[in-house]
């Protein structure tokens, strides 16, 4: 029996159910045991496991991410929480330096089962500082994996396969996601990683999607299907690695694809995708793959700049028009 | 020791050896030692020699002239205690015991090298011995180390975990977060800044507003210790008093050790920042010749510091042996050593 849950109790849910079942696992980060999690994800979980695996750290995110990197080399199995991504810039050097090199550089003696999660990308008017989108940045690095979910039940299950996995796995949430309710099954409900879901299946085109956009993409298909257009959605869920199998055969139903995500278009996850896919699918293709992304500048305060900058359910209607021949490609 | 007075710098003859073995078993341990810094001195030329043939490639940064604050303080250690360092870990590597041709044959990019030619000089890894790895980035391992001391009491192991690094690495923020942690968490830990005065080729007068660096303990209330590196069995005894500290009472210490190294910061430095006599003053306190003149002092037996120094040619001879011959990696090692499992991409 399927339950409704928000996004952040899903996230919540698989957190206590990976520390019930393995006394390895434990919670780090800002604000996250006596003030509750800054977005209410880690609500209650102090009371439930104590202080010894629900730590509340002092804002050094160098220093709680390298923790949380040496505790695992050693074989914990920690869950560090960033309050956002973006303050995990100030950690970047913890995570390329380290948590993606601590196997190659020791010839595989080592393995750093770590969890990084916290939102990312853009909130609601909290500027250029607060909304990058850093999976882009992430994605980049081998060494890394890399998961994006869209959805309550695919929170948990990736999630619960994060902490499991014996790599370091990044976990980009968003704050707009977090009250989102959903369908979230009884039990493990895990999801393995390199696994896209067609959340809308479609025939005359792709639009791929993921974390928040997935919703853009899917609000995008309710419009285009009144033109007599059937978009089909796919929410890639996991960035690193990416389900190329799952593209091609849609691209290979469809003939036409559009790429959506937050963040810049200047490389990143999008133009990754594109290279692959006129690789592996180019004879499949009867139109330039085109993405829609936020825009090349950092993101602005005002109200109606942002709206502009980050990628809107206009902006992949019109791309689909255009791949689709009913604009100008 | 408190934390409320300002340390002098305590050369030497301080310590309180009323409790110390008979002298037979002091001399045996003090010739084991010495055996220890000696072979660490003999690896790094023959480092040396193989980086000027070409043998050896990218960065190499020696040890020379620093031995006894790695066997110093690795003698003060249980053999599952932990150690980090900073890419000058040659010296560290060897003493937590790490076969000299395993070492050799990491710097040689061989197949038998400890991290099977992926790491180089920089990234010496035994998980075996308990050697966590040497780091490139300055400063950046000591958050990590401060995890792994975190694992020892989140798992009550009883483990220690020795950060070694240079006072380079003090003015980094890592290093403050780092330790900040610790002692914030009460964490097994002790951090050892190896002084050897030089930050690359930048002297400490010109790199901190106070040159004391166990001065930066107070600020996070912490136990502090400083003192010269000249003789190992001081070294042993002062890092044993921390060690001590963090096994029973899992609190964090930060110890200064002032020492020197004979060569430049890597082999591409000519160290001309600092004047020939000023080395030879260094020189002339160097803890390995130390260590031998006191066994000699002592009656240790030439015949035994003789039998001491052959078989350590023997082994070197052997090391070079083994990492000459061994095997090249081959490509298929990439992706196995990126990830663990399926390679995601």
């Amino acid at each position: 029996m399927p339950r409704t849950l928000r996004f952040r109790e899903a996230l919540r849910e698989a957190m206590i159910e990976e520390m019930e079942r393995d006394a390895r696992v434990f919670l780090m980060g800002e604000e996250v045991g006596h003030y509750q999690g800054a977005y209410k994800v880690s609500e209650g979980m102090l009371e439930k496991f104590g202080a010894k695996r629900v730590i509340d750290t002092p804002i050094a995110e160098a220093g709680f991410a390298g923790v949380g990197i040496g505790a695992a080399m050693v074989g914990l199995r920690p869950i560090v929480e960033f309050m956002t991504w973006n303050f995990s810039a100030v950690a970047f050097d913890q995570i390329l330096n380290h948590a993606a090199k601590l196997r190659q550089m020791s010839g595989g003696q080592l393995e750093c089962p770590v969890v990084f999660r916290g939102p990312n990308a853009s909130a609601r008017q909290v500027g250029s500082q607060h909304s990058h989108a850093m999976e882009h940045f992430y994605a980049h690095v081998p060494g890394l994996k890399v998961v994006a979910p869209a959805f309550p039940a695919d929170a948990k299950g990736l999630l619960k396969t994060a902490v499991r996995d014996d790599n370091p796995v990044l976990v980009m949430e968003s704050e707009t996601l977090y009250a989102v309710k959903g369908d979230v099954p009884e039990g493990d409900g895990v999801v393995p990683l390199g696994s896209a879901q067609i959340v809308r299946p479609g025939k005359d085109v792709t639009v791929v999607a993921y974390s928040r956009m997935t919703h853009v993409a899917l609000d995008a298909a309710a419009v285009l299907e009144k033109e007599g257009i059937s978009a089909e959605v796919v929410d890639l869920r996991s960035l690193r690695p990416l389900d190329e199998g799952t593209l091609v055969a849609s691209v290979e139903r469809t003939h036409r694809m559009v790429v959506v995500h937050e963040g810049w278009p200047y490389g990143g996850v999008g133009a990754e995708i594109v290279d692959r896919v006129q690789r592996l699918a180019f004879d499949a293709l009867d139109s330039p793959i085109l993405r829609v992304t936020t825009l090349d500048v950092p993101m602005p305060y005002s109200a109606n700049l942002e709206e502009a900058c980050i990628p809107q359910t206009g902006r992949v209607v019109e791309a689909v028009r255009r791949v689709t021949s009913r604009g100008r490609a | 020791m408190t934390a409320e007075t300002t340390l002098g710098l305590s050369p030497q003859g301080a310590t309180d050896v009323s409790a110390a073995p008979s002298p037979s078993l002091e001399l045996e341990h003090l010739a084991k030692l010495y055996r220890e810094m000696l072979l660490i001195r003999r690896v790094e030329e023959e480092s040396a020699r193989g980086y000027a043939q070409g043998k050896i490639g990218g960065f190499l940064h020696l040890y020379i002239g620093q031995e006894a604050v790695a066997v110093g303080a690795l003698a003060a250690l249980r053999p599952d205690d932990y150690v980090m360092t900073t890419y000058r870990d040659h010296g560290i590597a060897i003493a937590k015991g790490m076969p000299p041709g395993v070492l050799l044959a990491e710097l040689y990019g061989k197949a038998t090298g400890c991290s099977k030619g992926l790491g180089g000089s920089m990234h010496m890894f035994d998980k075996e011995h308990h050697m966590l790895g040497g780091y490139g980035i300055v400063g950046s391992h000591i958050p990590l180390a401060a995890g792994v001391a975190f694992a020892s009491k989140y798992r009550e192991d009883g483990r220690v975990t020795l950060c070694f690094f240079g006072e380079g690495a003090v003015s980094i923020g890592a290093f403050h977060e780092g330790v900040s942690l610790a002692a914030l968490w009460k964490l097994p830990i002790v951090f050892i800044c190896e002084n050897n005065e030089y930050a690359m080729g930048t002297p400490l007068s010109r790199s901190m507003s106070v040159e004391d660096v166990s001065l930066k303990a107070l600020g996070y209330g912490m136990d502090r210790d400083r003192f010269f590196a000249d003789d190992v069995l001081e070294v042993e005894h002062r890092i044993g008093e921390a060690v001590k500290r963090a096994r029973e009472q899992s609190t964090p210490t930060l110890v200064e050790v002032r020492t020197y190294r004979f060569r430049g910061h890597s082999m591409s430095d000519p160290a001309k920042y600092r004047t020939p006599a000023e080395l030879e003053e260094h020189k002339s306190r160097d803890p390995l010749h130390r260590a031998r003149a006191r066994l000699t002092a002592q009656g240790f037996g030439d015949a035994k510091i003789d039998a001491i120094d052959r078989s350590v040619e023997a082994e070197i001879a052997d090391a070079v042996k083994f990492a000459e011959t061994s095997p090249e990696p081959g490509v298929g090692v990439l992706e196995e050593t990126t990830y663990s499992g399926p390679f995601a991409y």
